[in-house]
């Protein structure tokens, strides 16, 4: 029988989310499901009832009917206490859930003897990337964190030379290069600032200089990179070292957007009020660790706060405020999610647990706690990951420099011995008309090989036409039999040698002139 | 004309051909490279004829050389550019061929005696002239018929090749000996023998080798071609088609070389034949890699290519096949007008012969300098926005690195899954030659776009006008 997923109108103050959109709920009803949505569910994200029923889903009115006829429930906030006391026995709830700050919230979903998939537990693998909705969050809330800071900013962030005065470009200093970070590097650049970024991890130092970054590191020595391609906690040498970087920075830089979160511990605090009171007048802090304490000392979580001219914004709700664009992402990775649990497209899903991806995101298995899930056993960190086992093949010289590596002495003693001998052979029993033969010969093989290697790759298939071409010189074996001069009295079968004479001279002749002109037609196509 | 005159003419027209050689260095110097050759040729087909060796004839040879020259200038002249390959290996066939026909007319000539020990090596060079020209004539006339399509590209396996071969090389000693030591004229039929054995072999040993190795085995008898006239040069006692047929014969074996290792292959693998069907479906079937593709669509393409900064172009074989460059020239000469850094990366088996992609695109007006090897290019990559794959697969393969177990693994591939987004343009699901599955289109990154090269294209094209 074909399951119900129920989308309940999120009740969390200010949320515009929604756990799906109608483009998903068409993709959902074709994996078998059927879907109910609640009314009003999706007007925060401008996806309003009738496209919904138009995607194929049912639009419920009353919010406890929803929860009742449910048999999996798509959530994006946890669910309320109200919310909780909604679920039926034995429903799938799928949502962000934060097992670790929220031990009551577990508790509760416990007793009422349900599953939950909770989306902040997807393990970070390559594999599980399309339902990593955190990351599709990150990037969000880092673009949106750029567009807030842009806008309580009193000026351009690209540089301008206008009639009426240069302005220089805003300088921004970004720190955590996760994905929130490289998404906000990204839309910093995007608007023509100066943008630098610091990480515990020092691995990500191409990823920022990927997305335009210059990327500052701090100067001590210590490896930041966690299980899972998380941070942790740093040393205190190294933290002292990291303030003074920053010090430094706040005195430069005109925006600070902090996406510094490590899994599990309240936020680290990394900008001081001192380094508030550093930087310039009309400067902007735009912290994203807010909801986990801040980054920033003076950061007022939900608030935005102006202290010594500099604006903190503590915004908790980054991507509520792009509500189309996270809604539709976390409902394309819920999508993916139900693909992984339901792959016989039936409408009905399989919990299972031996998979590494579900049974880290499974919180909650029917009224029994499963979190914390055994470590992961890959790091998504590339670095680390098993080098590829094959390194590629060292880099030859193209052309142009002879073969390639000398070859190995032993190898080299064997050809020559071959050749040695082989010399022997032919001078013990050869003619001496044939050794003046066999001398031009390996000298041509020699000058061949030379002239040959230095010829561009690009040429290749006219150096093919051109040495086929060439190789019709055999026309002469052809043309001296045709009538040789003869000494008296000496007889042969002139008919059937210029029979063959005349044949093997037209062969020769096609290619002769074929294989020039066709040379000639493609050289002739080889232009800058 | 004296002696001597024709062997200076014959010594000018021999450092003439080793400059046409060195003149294809670049592609600057290639076309003076080539009138070279031509002068090359006409001073040593004259000197012949006006020399000491021919004493009449003119007429006979003015009108096999009218006919031959006409035919060979209309080939060159109808044949398309995707066709190269099949019209450089009949051109082969054909080198064979007359390498054989003079082998025969020198052994029926009656009138060149010799003794002793040179009558052996004359023998011997007339055997050998004619084993080399016979092979180098079946299996480029099957070499034609793979490229062009007329003989299925998959490789024929007989059980027991290997012995067939062998066996096949001991009769052909077994009659070279018999042929020596003949009386005079007697030596026919193991002449005849030995010439249908080396014609059988040269079939079986093409038929062995599969499409994705024609590359080795056109430039393999682009060298036979050569040694073909470089023992009818030993024949004659003529040193300029020794020297001719060195150069030619070098350069082959150059190319085929520089072909194996580009594949990570042995020669001697090569030419044994059968890749892609023994060891290859074995690992193929234990590591399928998991996951999923991303269709895309032509609009889409266009779409990303149109927001890119920096563009490479990796084309296979699939674009010769969909006569697809044109639209490739005409994408990229928009790109470029709009700013768009495009470039093509082209790895040296592409296609089905050295350099055929080169070819293409510079009959498609692409201009050479943004055409880079797979060595100039393959650090390129992160740094690019867009890598469009046409029509290639095993050249893209990320297991020939990642998985030691893959039947290409250790050939060097074009990273295009390193580049921000890769589309790779194919008909289907289907594997590539090698019969191996590509993780490439299972990536992240990775974008199909399904459909006929060329079709697709053109609607990249005209969704880019728009």
């Amino acid at each position: 029988m074909a399951l119900i997923i129920g989308i309940p109108k999120e009740t969390y103050p200010e949320e515009k989310r929604v756990a799906s959109v109608p483009d998903v709920v068409e993709k959902l009803i074709k994996l078998g499901f059927e879907v109910a949505v609640e009314s009003g569910a999706g007007n925060g994200a401008n996806f309003f009832d009738d496209a919904y029923v138009a995607a194929g889903a049912k639009v419920i009115a009353n919010t406890a009917e929803l929860w009742s006829m449910s048999n999996i429930v798509f959530k994006v906030r946890a669910p309320s206490t109200d919310e909780v006391s909604l679920l039926k026995e034995g429903t799938t709830l799928v949502s962000f859930v934060w097992p670790a700050q929220n031990a009551g919230l577990m508790e509760q979903l416990a007793a009422r003897k349900v599953t939950v998939l909770a989306m902040d537990s997807v393990p970070r693998m390559s594999r599980a990337q399309k339902m990593d909705a955190l990351s599709s969050m990150g990037n969000i809330a880092g673009y949106r964190a750029v567009i807030e800071a842009a806008h309580h900013f009193g000026r351009f962030f690209t540089g301008q030379i206008t009639a009426a005065g240069k302005v220089p470009p805003a300088k921004v200093f970004i720190i955590g290069a996760g994905v929130a970070g490289l998404a906000a590097i990204g839309a910093a650049v995007g608007l023509g600032a100066i943008v630098r970024a610091n990480d515990t991890r020092p691995e990500v130092g191409d990823q920022v200089k990927s997305m335009g970054g210059e990327f500052v590191p701090v100067d001590y020595e210590e490896e930041g990179t966690g299980v899972g391609g998380y941070a942790k906690v740093m040393s205190e040498g190294f933290q002292k070292a990291q303030l003074a970087t920053f010090a430094k920075q706040a005195k430069e830089v005109d925006i600070i957007i902090t996406t510094a979160l490590i899994p599990g511990k309240p936020a680290p605090k990394l900008i001081t009020a001192e380094m508030v009171r550093s930087m310039r007048p009309g400067s902007v802090i735009v912290d994203l660790a807010a909801e986990q304490g801040g980054n920033c000392e003076l950061t007022k979580p939900g608030k935005v706060v102006v202290k010594d001219g500099v604006t903190i914004i503590g915004y908790t709700d980054l991507p509520s405020r792009l509500s189309k664009q996270s809604s539709t992402l976390y409902a394309t990775n819920l999508l993916r999610l139900m693909e992984e649990l339901c792959k016989a497209k039936d409408g009905t899903i399989d919990v299972n647990m031996d998979d590494e991806v579900i049974r880290g995101a499974t919180v909650i298995k029917d009224g029994t706690v499963t979190w914390p899930p055994p470590a992961p056993k890959l790091s998504a960190a590339p670095p680390q990951a098993a080098k590829p086992a094959a390194p590629p093949p060292e880099k030859k010289s193209s052309h142009g420099h002879g073969a390639s590596a000398p070859m190995p002495a032993k190898k080299l003693a064997t050809v020559f011995g071959a050749g040695a001998l082989l010399f022997l052979l032919i001078g013990a029993n050869a003619p001496a008309a044939f050794l003046s033969h066999f001398t031009v010969f390996v000298l041509a093989c020699f000058v061949g090989y030379m002239v040959v290697w230095n010829v561009t790759p690009a040429l290749h298939t006219p150096l093919m036409s051109v040495t086929n071409a060439i190789s019709s010189i055999i026309a002469i074996g052809a043309l001296v039999q045709i009538s040789p001069p003869l000494a008296e009295g000496v007889e042969r079968p002139g008919g059937w040698i210029s029979l063959l004479a005349f044949v093997g001279i037209v062969l020769t002749a096609i290619n002769m002139f074929g294989g020039f002109a066709v040379t000639r037609r493609m050289l002739a196509m080889f232009r800058k | 004309m004296s002696e001597s005159l024709a062997t200076v003419s014959y010594v000018g027209a021999t450092i003439l051909f080793i400059l046409s050689l060195g003149g294809l260095s670049n592609p600057e110097s290639s076309r003076r490279g080539n009138l070279y050759g031509i002068i090359g040729m006409a001073i040593a087909v004259v000197a012949t004829v006006f020399g000491p060796r021919v004493s009449g004839g003119l007429p006979f040879i003015i009108v096999a050389m009218a006919i031959g020259g006409s035919i060979g200038l209309y080939a060159a002249r109808k044949v398309q550019m995707t066709q190269m390959p099949e019209l450089v290996a009949l051109m082969h066939s054909l080198v064979g061929f007359a390498a054989c026909t003079v082998g025969y007319a020198t052994y029926i000539d009656t009138s060149i005696q010799f003794n002793g020990a040179e009558k052996s090596i004359h023998e011997l060079e007339i055997y050998v002239g004619v084993l080399i020209g016979a092979i180098t004539f079946s299996g480029s006339v099957i070499a034609f018929g793979k490229l062009s399509g007329k003989v299925s590209g998959k490789p024929l396996l007989l059980p027991g090749r290997h012995w067939i071969n062998l066996a096949g090389l001991l009769i052909v000693i077994w009659f070279g000996g018999s042929f020596m030591h003949a009386e005079a004229g007697s030596g026919t039929f193991a002449l005849v023998v030995m010439t249908m054995i080396a014609l059988a072999f040269g079939v079986h040993m093409v038929m062995a080798i599969g499409g994705a190795d024609m590359p080795v085995v056109v430039s393999m008898l682009n060298s036979y071609s050569g040694w073909a006239a470089a023992a009818t040069g030993f024949m004659l006692s003529n040193d300029l088609l020794i020297v001719t047929g060195a150069l030619v014969g070098s350069s082959g074996a150059i190319l085929s070389y520089i072909m194996c290792r580009a594949m990570n292959r042995n020669f001697i693998s090569v030419i044994a034949g059968g890749f892609g069907t023994g060891g290859g479906t074995v690992a193929a079937a234990g590591e399928q890699p998991a996951g999923e593709v991303s269709p895309i669509s032509a609009v889409e393409t266009a779409e990303l290519l149109r927001e890119s900064k920096s563009v490479i172009i990796v084309p296979g074989y699939g674009m010769a096949v969909a006569q697809a460059q044109h639209t490739v020239y005409e994408i990229t000469r928009h790109l470029r007008e709009k700013g768009v850094t495009v470039r093509f990366g082209i790895h040296p088996v592409a296609g089905r012969m050295p350099g055929h992609m080169n070819v293409l695109l510079a009959e498609a007006k692409v201009p050479y300098d943004i055409v880079m090897e797979m060595d100039e290019i393959n650090d390129d990559f992160p740094a690019t926005d867009v890598a469009m794959v046409i029509g290639a697969n095993d050249i893209v393969n990320p297991a020939a690195q990642d998985d030691p177990n893959s039947p290409i693994a250790g050939m060097p591939v074009l990273e295009v899954w390193k580049a921000k987004t890769s589309i790779v343009m194919k008909r289907s699901m289907a594997s590539g030659y090698a019969g191996v599955d590509n993780p490439l289109f299972y990536k992240e990154n990775n974008r199909m776009l399904f459909g006929d090269a060329k079709k697709m294209l053109d609607e990249v094209l005209t969704a880019l006008k728009m």
